[in-house]
């Protein structure tokens, strides 16, 4: 009896005390993002917390901008191509290589995926300096396919996972009914893979919206970058603006994010 | 048309203009790097000379390395401890509030790594909430030094990189038959024995991959370390950006690039290794 009662409190205490840290990790993971939100209204110079009062103030700086709205810009501008271009290179890629018994289709798999784990850094400098061998300036351009590198990844991921939760039976009554490949694909695949290949093309707009260390090396004044700006911009002094820009960014991200898991179920994706 | 390709596959030249654009533009840049690394000097006039490497490879390059490797260590010790217990309570709440912990967990993963480093640049300086607490409950005098700081860094990363870590422990946690867990207890099993015993051992794929993302995350993340960190430490990416950037030393920087690059493959496939390993015996 007595023993049963001491397992009850270790039990207990043991439960207690995961959830205790988990609860920890929860606050830890919310509480940066809410702090920035809150930051952003105060009516001081300093990022102070609590702040001392609150107001609109820094989003009215916001508004006058100039700066970050062209890197804003321009950053959406890169992002978008770079979606495109990553969902077409990305999804042909996949198709090929999900169902393939080959043993180069493993090979082209590493390839495809190596740059999610390697330092971006070292690419994006290797980049820079194979672009000026050839004699490229950066550029737009550079900018594009250096990110695509980067996010291409992230659509082979969520394509090939879609890929291979599909029935292969629904192909072969597609085919064996007389339909060609191209007619299958269109008319059975990509309707059941359309979630999986929009999953990827998000994370890719997200990852490539976000980049630092490929852009460092591959753009210049004319195509200033976001995420850059604001790191500059830090590292020169804490400015309240960047608070209100994170704010928006946040609150935009919060949205879409939202979104997508409603038309895709983002999260079920993202776990795969 | 190829008459041996099953229907169910489609043709693998469907993959040539992506691994044309990979060759490219991401396998020969890695090439190079290589060649720039053979230049005696940063002008690039002297080729055929292993200077730069030398460099990279003497006292202080390798002492940075080393210390690059021991920051992915503590960020990952970190992350792996408060994922887990993130992961472990996931699984036992109300399957009302799993989408919302889920929803929580991916809002970092998404939000620009930017706008996270400077969220622990608010919370940790010297005005911050930390210190605000701190001093409202008079347990300082003065603020804390918290920013700039490596427990500090290590903290703030361990944080950012957070949901590499727990999205595959949840993965890895879900695929483990309950009735595990009930037939240990009801052989008189405590809860930390079979949480050690057999929850554990059965979740190390799961771990193996979260502390494959959360490393190779944590070391490369140039942005945090440099402005978390502060100028006071140098860790690889930096010391890279300053050769290549404001140093002008191309054939020092493709060294230490792909110095870099070279151990974050190497402690990849270490952990691809140990995967494969611990899904032998979590299967077994």
């Amino acid at each position: 009896m007595a023993a049963g009662r001491r397992s009850d409190l270790s039990s207990l205490a043991f439960t207690g005390g995961m959830s205790l840290l988990a609860l920890l990790t929860l606050v830890l993971l919310v509480a940066p993002t809410l702090v920035v939100v809150i930051v952003s209204f105060t009516d001081g110079f300093s990022l102070k917390f609590p702040p001392p009062g609150y107001s609109l103030r820094w989003y009215r700086e916001l508004i006058d901008a100039s700066q970050l709205h062209f890197a804003a810009w321009n950053s959406v501008q890169v992002a978008l191509i770079t979606t495109l271009l990553s969902v077409l290179l990305g999804v042909s890629g996949a198709l090929a290589i999900a169902r393939s018994p080959a043993a180069s289709a493993r090979v082209l798999d590493s390839l495809f995926m190596s740059p999610l784990v390697l330092p971006a850094l070292a690419f994006g400098f290797a980049a820079l300096m194979t672009f000026s061998a050839v004699g490229w300036t950066v550029s737009t351009t550079t900018l594009v396919i250096g990110h695509t590198v980067v996010c291409v990844p992230y659509v082979i991921r969520t394509t090939t996972a879609a890929l291979a939760q599909m029935d292969p039976a629904l192909l072969e009554s597609s085919a064996s009914l007389g339909a060609s490949r191209l007619y299958t694909f269109r008319r059975v695949t990509l309707p059941l893979i359309r979630p999986g290949v929009l999953a990827g093309g998000f994370i890719a707009f997200m990852s490539s919206f976000d980049n630092v260390p490929v852009s460092l090396f591959l753009r210049d004044a004319r195509t200033d970058m976001l995420p850059i700006r604001m790191w500059q911009d830090l590292e020169g002094r804490l400015d309240v603006t960047i608070a209100a820009l994170s704010s928006v960014i946040v609150i935009v991200t919060l949205l879409m994010m939202v979104v997508m898991e409603r038309a895709v179920g983002l999260s079920r994706r993202l776990r795969q | 048309m190829n008459p041996t390709l099953p229907v169910t596959a489609y043709p693998l030249r469907l993959a040539a203009p992506l691994a044309g654009f990979m060759v490219l533009f991401f396998v020969a840049p890695m090439l190079m790097l290589l060649w720039v690394s053979g230049y005696a000097d940063p002008g690039m006039t002297q080729w055929g000379s292993l200077a730069s490497w030398a460099k990279m490879f003497d006292a202080f390059g390798l002492g940075v390395l080393a210390d690059t490797l021991w920051l992915g260590v503590q960020v990952t010790l970190l992350s792996l401890v408060l994922g887990y217990a993130l992961a472990w309570t996931y699984l036992r709440l109300p399957p009302r509030l799993q989408p919302l912990v889920i929803f929580i967990v991916m809002l970092p993963l998404l939000t620009s790594v930017v706008v996270r480093t400077f969220a622990w640049i608010v919370i940790l300086g010297r005005q911050g909430i930390v210190n605000a607490a701190l001093l409202d409950l008079g347990w300082i005098d003065e603020p804390l030094k918290l920013l700039y700081t490596r427990s500090g860094l290590v903290v703030a990363l361990a944080n950012v990189q957070l949901p590499l870590m727990v999205l595959p422990l949840i993965t890895a946690l879900q695929r483990i038959d309950p009735n595990l867990a009930d037939a240990s207890a009801s052989l008189g099993a405590g809860a930390w024995r079979t949480f050690l015993r057999v929850t554990v051992p059965l979740s190390l794929p799961g771990v193996v991959a979260g502390c494959l993302l959360t490393f190779a995350a944590a070391i490369t993340a140039f942005i945090s370390q440099s402005l978390i960190g502060g100028g006071q430490m140098l860790f690889m990416p930096m010391y890279l950006y300053q050769q290549a950037s404001s140093l002008s030393n191309y054939p020092f920087a493709a060294a230490i690039g792909l110095t870099f690059l070279v151990a974050v493959l190497v402690c990849v496939s270490a952990f691809n290794a140990l995967g494969r390993l611990s899904r032998g015996y979590a299967a077994a």
